[in-house]
């Protein structure tokens, strides 16, 4: 077991050390050296990082009681007992909390809405470029209000009814369905000198973001207007001057 | 709960016992929520938590014992080390000899199996067990290879039997 050189039988004394890894990088280096020269050092360095690993292994022999390890939990957790006049600092402090969470749900919520609100919107200013992109913009072309309607009937679960149009600038164009937020809807087209304007009819429940007054806005330069009826929500969407929309919008408000 | 785990299984080897164990653990932790201004911030933790425990065990009658039968010559210098002819084949501790080793590791003087297993088990530095056990370093390096023939001869004496 001890290094047959008398000489450096310091080596031996430092091999606990080198196993440990708390030799100085010097003298590790110079054992390292020794070690391959002696194999006595070599073998006893070797049982000593196998003796080391064997009780590294066993170490971990016990484990707590599932019961005592709650116990100790709870006797740490404790809350020591409040005199009564501190009481309601808590009280205050739960309170303010749960106000604040309360108005953070509200005003995220809100936020959503309007986002959501924001995305109804632009999907169907989407939707109106695309048709005016495609090159068959309508399923059913024709300008006559009493060809666009029936076509609809089985198309979409409601019906709606289409302005009389014969003393206004305006002209239908045709009618396709469209979608929003997976239910089906009517988007009728109408020109009004060279600008497409496209009318969007859905199920109010599917649009229930979009705020109950009357909507008038510009989006991305879009003229829209929104307004519900007899549970369906309709949006005018275009590129017309603003007097052409509510002008229309009017109109298809008369019919409805 | 910081070290619960660890704590529980070192108290348990020092301890031998369950009850004795469970004791301790919890009166280490009362002592350490009570005294934790008294950790200096920086400093280990781990160190000052063990120590809080084995000082506990060391004033309890189990460690009171166990101090008592500690050998004379734990920290004195034998000379020379005993040689000792091993063959290979006796070097090798099987895997098959963990249990041996748990039994030889539980019949050691405490203070040779508690440094035994902040060394080889918790993996600490022997600077962190110099503060743990409050010895200098040259101590601990000396105890810890005593600790360690002391372990391999009552290996070598179980397997002989």
């Amino acid at each position: 077991m001890a290094c047959a050189r008398s000489t450096e039988k310091a080596w031996t004394e430092k091999l606990d050390a080198y196993v440990d890894g708390e030799l100085p990088t010097d003298d590790a280096r110079a054992l390292d050296e020794h070690m391959r020269a002696c194999s006595s050092c070599a073998a006893e360095g070797l049982r000593k990082v196998q003796q080391k690993r064997a009780v590294a292994a066993t170490g971990l022999r016990f484990t707590p009681d599932p019961a005592f390890r709650a116990r100790i939990q709870k006797s740490i957790a404790a809350p020591r007992p409040m005199p009564w006049k501190r009481l309601w600092l808590p009280v205050l402090a739960t309170a303010t909390v749960t106000t604040l969470l309360i108005a953070g749900a509200l005003f995220l919520n809100l936020q959503g809405d309007r986002r959501s609100e924001g995305q109804l919107v632009s999907e169907l200013i989407d939707q109106h470029v695309a048709t005016l992109a495609s090159a068959n913009p309508v399923d059913v072309v024709s300008t006559d209000r009493h060809t666009v309607k029936p076509w609809f009937a089985g198309k979409i679960p409601f019906t709606f009814n289409l302005p009389e149009l014969q003393d206004s600038p305006f002209v239908l164009v045709g009618g396709r369905v469209s979608y929003l937020g997976q239910a089906p809807g009517a988007e009728l087209i109408f020109r009004v000198r060279q600008h497409q304007i496209s009318v969007f009819i859905f199920q109010e429940r599917g649009t229930s973001n979009v705020r109950d007054t009357e909507a008038v806005r510009t989006a991305l330069s879009f003229e829209v207007r929104s307004w519900r009826h007899n549970g369906l929500r309709y949006f005018v969407i275009g590129d017309a001057s603003a007097q052409d929309l509510d002008k229309l919008s009017e109109l298809i408000r008369a019919a409805g | 709960m910081p070290l619960f785990d660890r704590l529980y299984n070192f108290a348990h080897w020092l301890t031998q016992d369950r009850q004795e164990a469970e004791d301790l653990v919890q009166e280490t932790y009362v002592k350490a929520l009570k005294g934790f201004s008294s950790f200096r911030p920086g400093t280990n933790f781990r160190a000052w938590i063990y120590q809080i425990l084995r000082n506990t065990f060391f004033t309890s009658r189990t460690g009171l014992k166990a101090a008592a039968t500690v050998p004379l010559d734990l920290e004195g210098d034998k000379g020379n080390l005993p040689a000792v002819n091993d063959t290979p084949e006796s070097i090798l501790l099987q895997r098959s000899d963990r249990q041996l080793v748990q039994e030889a590791l539980g019949r050691l003087p405490v203070p040779y199996r508690e440094v035994l297993l902040l060394c080889e088990f918790e993996e600490m530095s022997y600077q962190e067990i110099s503060a743990t056990l409050a010895i200098p370093m040259g101590t601990v390096m000396s105890r810890l290879s005593r600790a360690r023939r002391a372990l391999r001869d009552a290996i070598q004496e179980s397997q002989g039997k």
